[in-house]
């Protein structure tokens, strides 16, 4: 019960983002419903094609909609040189007003043509203009099913909010995403009954509205149409201009991401900065959120950098490749390198110990005959990024089967015998926790991945912010990192990301 | 008393012609003079061409060919609806707005005239169609059928129009309510001095209302002629079938009468 009232700390503000995100959304999916309302009332051939779109759009799962507008807001950008974020809160605004138009259009199309005809005739036999006639007779008597779809509208866009966690835009679905991960379930609670406690309310309140208006009643529009308002003033509050500096803090979606945004997060606000966090970031997305000035700092792996961004094949040692990867940063997209934190984060692969040991294998070379009779079991990402390229290049394994988890339910099916090799990450808790054999990699296949700091632009100058970061580098062992994540991880007795970064500021007094 | 008298204008239609893609011809080179206070009836079957003429007047449809004057001023000189401002129109299904109640059903032409002070006239118009005062603030869907279509008329004459179109505006009453209406209107005409066009398919209501009946027959004026000269046998043959029926009713109740 404590861990429910705990994460429900974290509601107002996420809640506030989340209100003017569904808020926005819906407006201008009013703004353009309502006009192509009209229109398609007017014209079948536009009725059609608007309802076909409209329609085709609902088809796209929310979450591919929404991971399409990061490339072609990207495309976009680049082909205008530049300005247009392609993560946050455009993308999400522009996803879910998409998802708004549907049940605007269809009830606004289905209220105007389901109007009496003699009503329209008596309309034109007394002189209305088109307008009058839209203003004084069609727009009232469409209300009430246009209400009707409104609220649809607003419901949906509530829910799919969650999702805009996904382009780095703050939502509820933050702390359903981060619950997920880390196995908190009062957090993943605390997120959906706050989701669906909004969704309820505005319901309600667009319902009293629509009621009001069926009813020729002014009072419960008025009263519900102010309620709507203050609400969204209020989430707006968080927007205001404050006096200290803010600083935006990112975070890809797992536990050691969201311990040390939360280490970083500590530092700075002892430095007097206001700190927000960015959770649940895809690994592609986090770098782009950083050079596009959408975060500030963050924990990348050089190894991530090295393949996935700067497309490198080749393997250097550890020296090398940070300073590679220092200028290309600096050079390309004005990314401040500040150094490593102390211990690495790579890809390893595990099997249960006493699968290993029957199987006879303790290294890549030895899974490589094994590997048809196998298993395997990768995190979400894993099985398209370059590094598993890279494996297969050196090692030419072919498993009996491939499946892609989320990183909790990885460790499960390999402990479950659904999966007898997963792609583990060396400074997982679990692996010591579990007892697993992490195989060699002889061949050195697959790269170095310390953990880096990396700062954006906007902040690079600012030598009070580079020196409470400083601070931290090289300071935090691997073993402190696996103990760390091991208490958000396991099962029972868990920490919050936030405890958990305290307890490794108290043992190294960071 | 007030003389509310407006003086009707005249309606010339010249050569008008509705011809629909495919080839269905509504209206054929109908051409026509309607003196100024005259109360013409327009009769026919269904489908022949009598609600679409009667249309082209305050242009709810435009005419293919021709043309229609009100008062010596072709319709099309000012904009559709400054035109369908100064006609009364009423129809069958009356089409009063569900949204708002009969004052504000009454007045809405007034509004759109921008007249502020509208109280005083809804109630001299209620008078004028026999409604109590206190149907005003009542919703459309609270009143009969009767009341509903005298609303309509109410509505029509607000803006104080010298021409009423009439289309069908009794074909959805009861007989007993039919009769009463049709007389109002009539009276209305007559105190009002309204030149009066009323589409019907009744022949006797034609022939007891109006001064003048023209008939139609697959978009053409087969007959135009007075009730007297009609009830003579003077419309020709098809205005002939027509009349024949009220005849034949009127003379079956007066036998049935003589036999009691």
């Amino acid at each position: 019960m404590t861990a429910f009232l705990d994460a429900l700390t974290r509601v107002p503000d996420l809640l506030a983002a989340h209100l003017l995100l569904a808020a926005s959304a819906l407006l201008l999916g009013l703004a353009i419903s309502l006009p192509l309302a009209i229109w398609s009332a007017r014209r079948l051939t536009v009725a059609r094609v608007a309802l076909a779109l409209a329609s085709l759009i609902q088809t796209i799962p929310s979450l591919a909609l929404l991971a399409l507008f990061y490339p072609l807001l990207l495309s976009l950008s680049a082909l205008v040189g530049g300005g247009i974020p392609a993560l946050g809160f455009l993308p999400s605004l522009l996803a879910l007003t998409l998802y708004a138009l549907l049940p605007i259009l269809r009830n606004g199309v289905t209220g105007l043509n389901g109007i009496d005809p003699a009503v329209i005739e008596a309309a034109d036999g007394v002189g209305m203009t088109g307008w009058q006639k839209l203003r004084l007779v069609e727009a009232p008597l469409v209300a009430p099913v246009l209400m009707a779809g409104i609220r649809t509208a607003a419901v949906w866009t509530i829910g799919a909010a969650t999702l805009s966690t996904t382009v780095g835009q703050p939502s509820l679905g933050d702390m359903i995403f981060a619950g997920l991960q880390t196995q908190n379930w009062a957090l993943v609670l605390a997120g959906c009954v706050s989701a669906a406690g909004l969704a309820l309310a505005v319901d309600a309140l667009l319902g009293a509205i629509e009621y009001g208006i069926r009813r020729r009643r002014r009072v419960p529009v008025l009263a519900a149409g102010v309620t709507l308002l203050v609400g969204v003033a209020l989430a707006l509050a968080p927007l205001w201009p404050r006096g200290a500096p803010e600083i935006t803090i990112g975070a890809k979606g797992f536990s050691e991401q969201y311990i040390l945004a939360r280490l970083i997060g500590h530092r700075l606000e002892r430095e007097g900065y206001h700190v927000r966090y960015r959770d649940g970031l895809g690994s592609a997305v986090v770098f782009g959120a950083l050079s596009g000035g959408d975060i500030d700092v963050y924990v990348d792996y050089a190894g991530t950098i090295w393949t996935n961004q700067m497309r490198r094949t080749d393997n250097p040692d550890a020296a090398a490749m940070l300073g590679e990867i220092g200028r290309w940063s600096e050079r390309e997209h004005h990314i401040r390198l500040l150094g490593p934190l102390g211990f690495e984060n790579a890809y390893a692969f595990a099997m249960r110990a006493d699968v290993a040991k029957s199987h006879g294998i303790a290294t890549l070379e030895d899974l490589v005959g094994a590997a048809p009779r196998l298993n395997f079991g990768a995190d979400l990402e894993f099985l398209e990024r370059p590094e598993w390229a890279a494996v297969k290049r050196a090692y030419p394994l072919g498993f009996a089967s491939a499946h892609a988890y989320n990183p909790t339910f990885m460790y499960r099916a390999l402990d479950s015998g659904q999966a007898d090799v997963i792609s583990a990450f060396s400074s997982d808790g679990r692996i010591a926790a579990q007892h697993l054999t992490v195989l060699a990699d002889p061949r050195h296949a697959i790269p170095h991945y310390d953990a880096i700091l990396l700062t954006g632009a906007k902040h690079a100058r600012d030598a009070k912010f580079i020196r409470a970061l400083q601070s931290l580098l090289g300071r935090i062992p691997v073993e402190a990192m696996r103990e760390a994540n091991y208490r958000v991880d396991r099962d029972a007795d868990k920490d919050s990301p936030d405890a958990a970064a305290r307890w490794l500021e108290k043992r190294f007094g960071l | 008393m007030v003389d509310l008298r407006v003086f009707g204008p005249s309606v010339a239609f010249a050569g008008v012609t509705k011809a629909y893609p495919g080839g269905t011809v509504a209206v054929d080179a109908v051409t026509l003079e309607i003196a100024p206070g005259s109360f013409v009836a327009l009769v026919g079957s269904s489908g022949s061409g009598k609600s679409t003429l009667l249309k082209t007047v305050n242009r709810l449809i435009a005419p293919s060919a021709g043309s229609v004057a009100i008062g010596g001023e072709d319709v099309g000189v000012v904009p559709a609806h400054e035109l369908r401002r100064r006609i009364g129109y009423v129809f069958q299904n009356v089409g009063l707005f569900p949204h708002m109640d009969v004052a504000e059903n009454i007045a809405v032409g007034l509004r759109l005239a921008g007249v502020k002070d509208r109280a005083a006239r809804v109630a001299e118009l209620l008078d004028l169609v026999d409604l109590p005062h206190d149907v005003a603030t009542r919703m459309p869907d609270a009143l009969s059928g009767g009341q509903r279509q005298r609303v309509g008329v109410a509505r029509a004459l607000a803006t104080a129009p010298g021409l009423m179109l009439m289309d069908e505006p009794f074909g959805a009453l009861d007989p007993v309510t039919r009769d009463q209406l049709g007389t109002a209107i009539r009276t209305l005409h007559d105190r009002l001095g309204l030149t009066t066009l009323m589409v019907t398919h009744d022949m006797a209501e034609a022939l007891i209302l109006a001064d003048r009946v023209l008939v139609m027959s697959a978009g053409r004026i087969v007959a135009d002629a007075t009730p007297a000269a009609l009830l003579a046998g003077k419309g020709g043959a098809e205005a002939d079938a027509l009349v024949a029926v009220p005849r034949a009713q009127a003379a079956k109740l007066h036998a049935l009468g003589a036999g009691v």
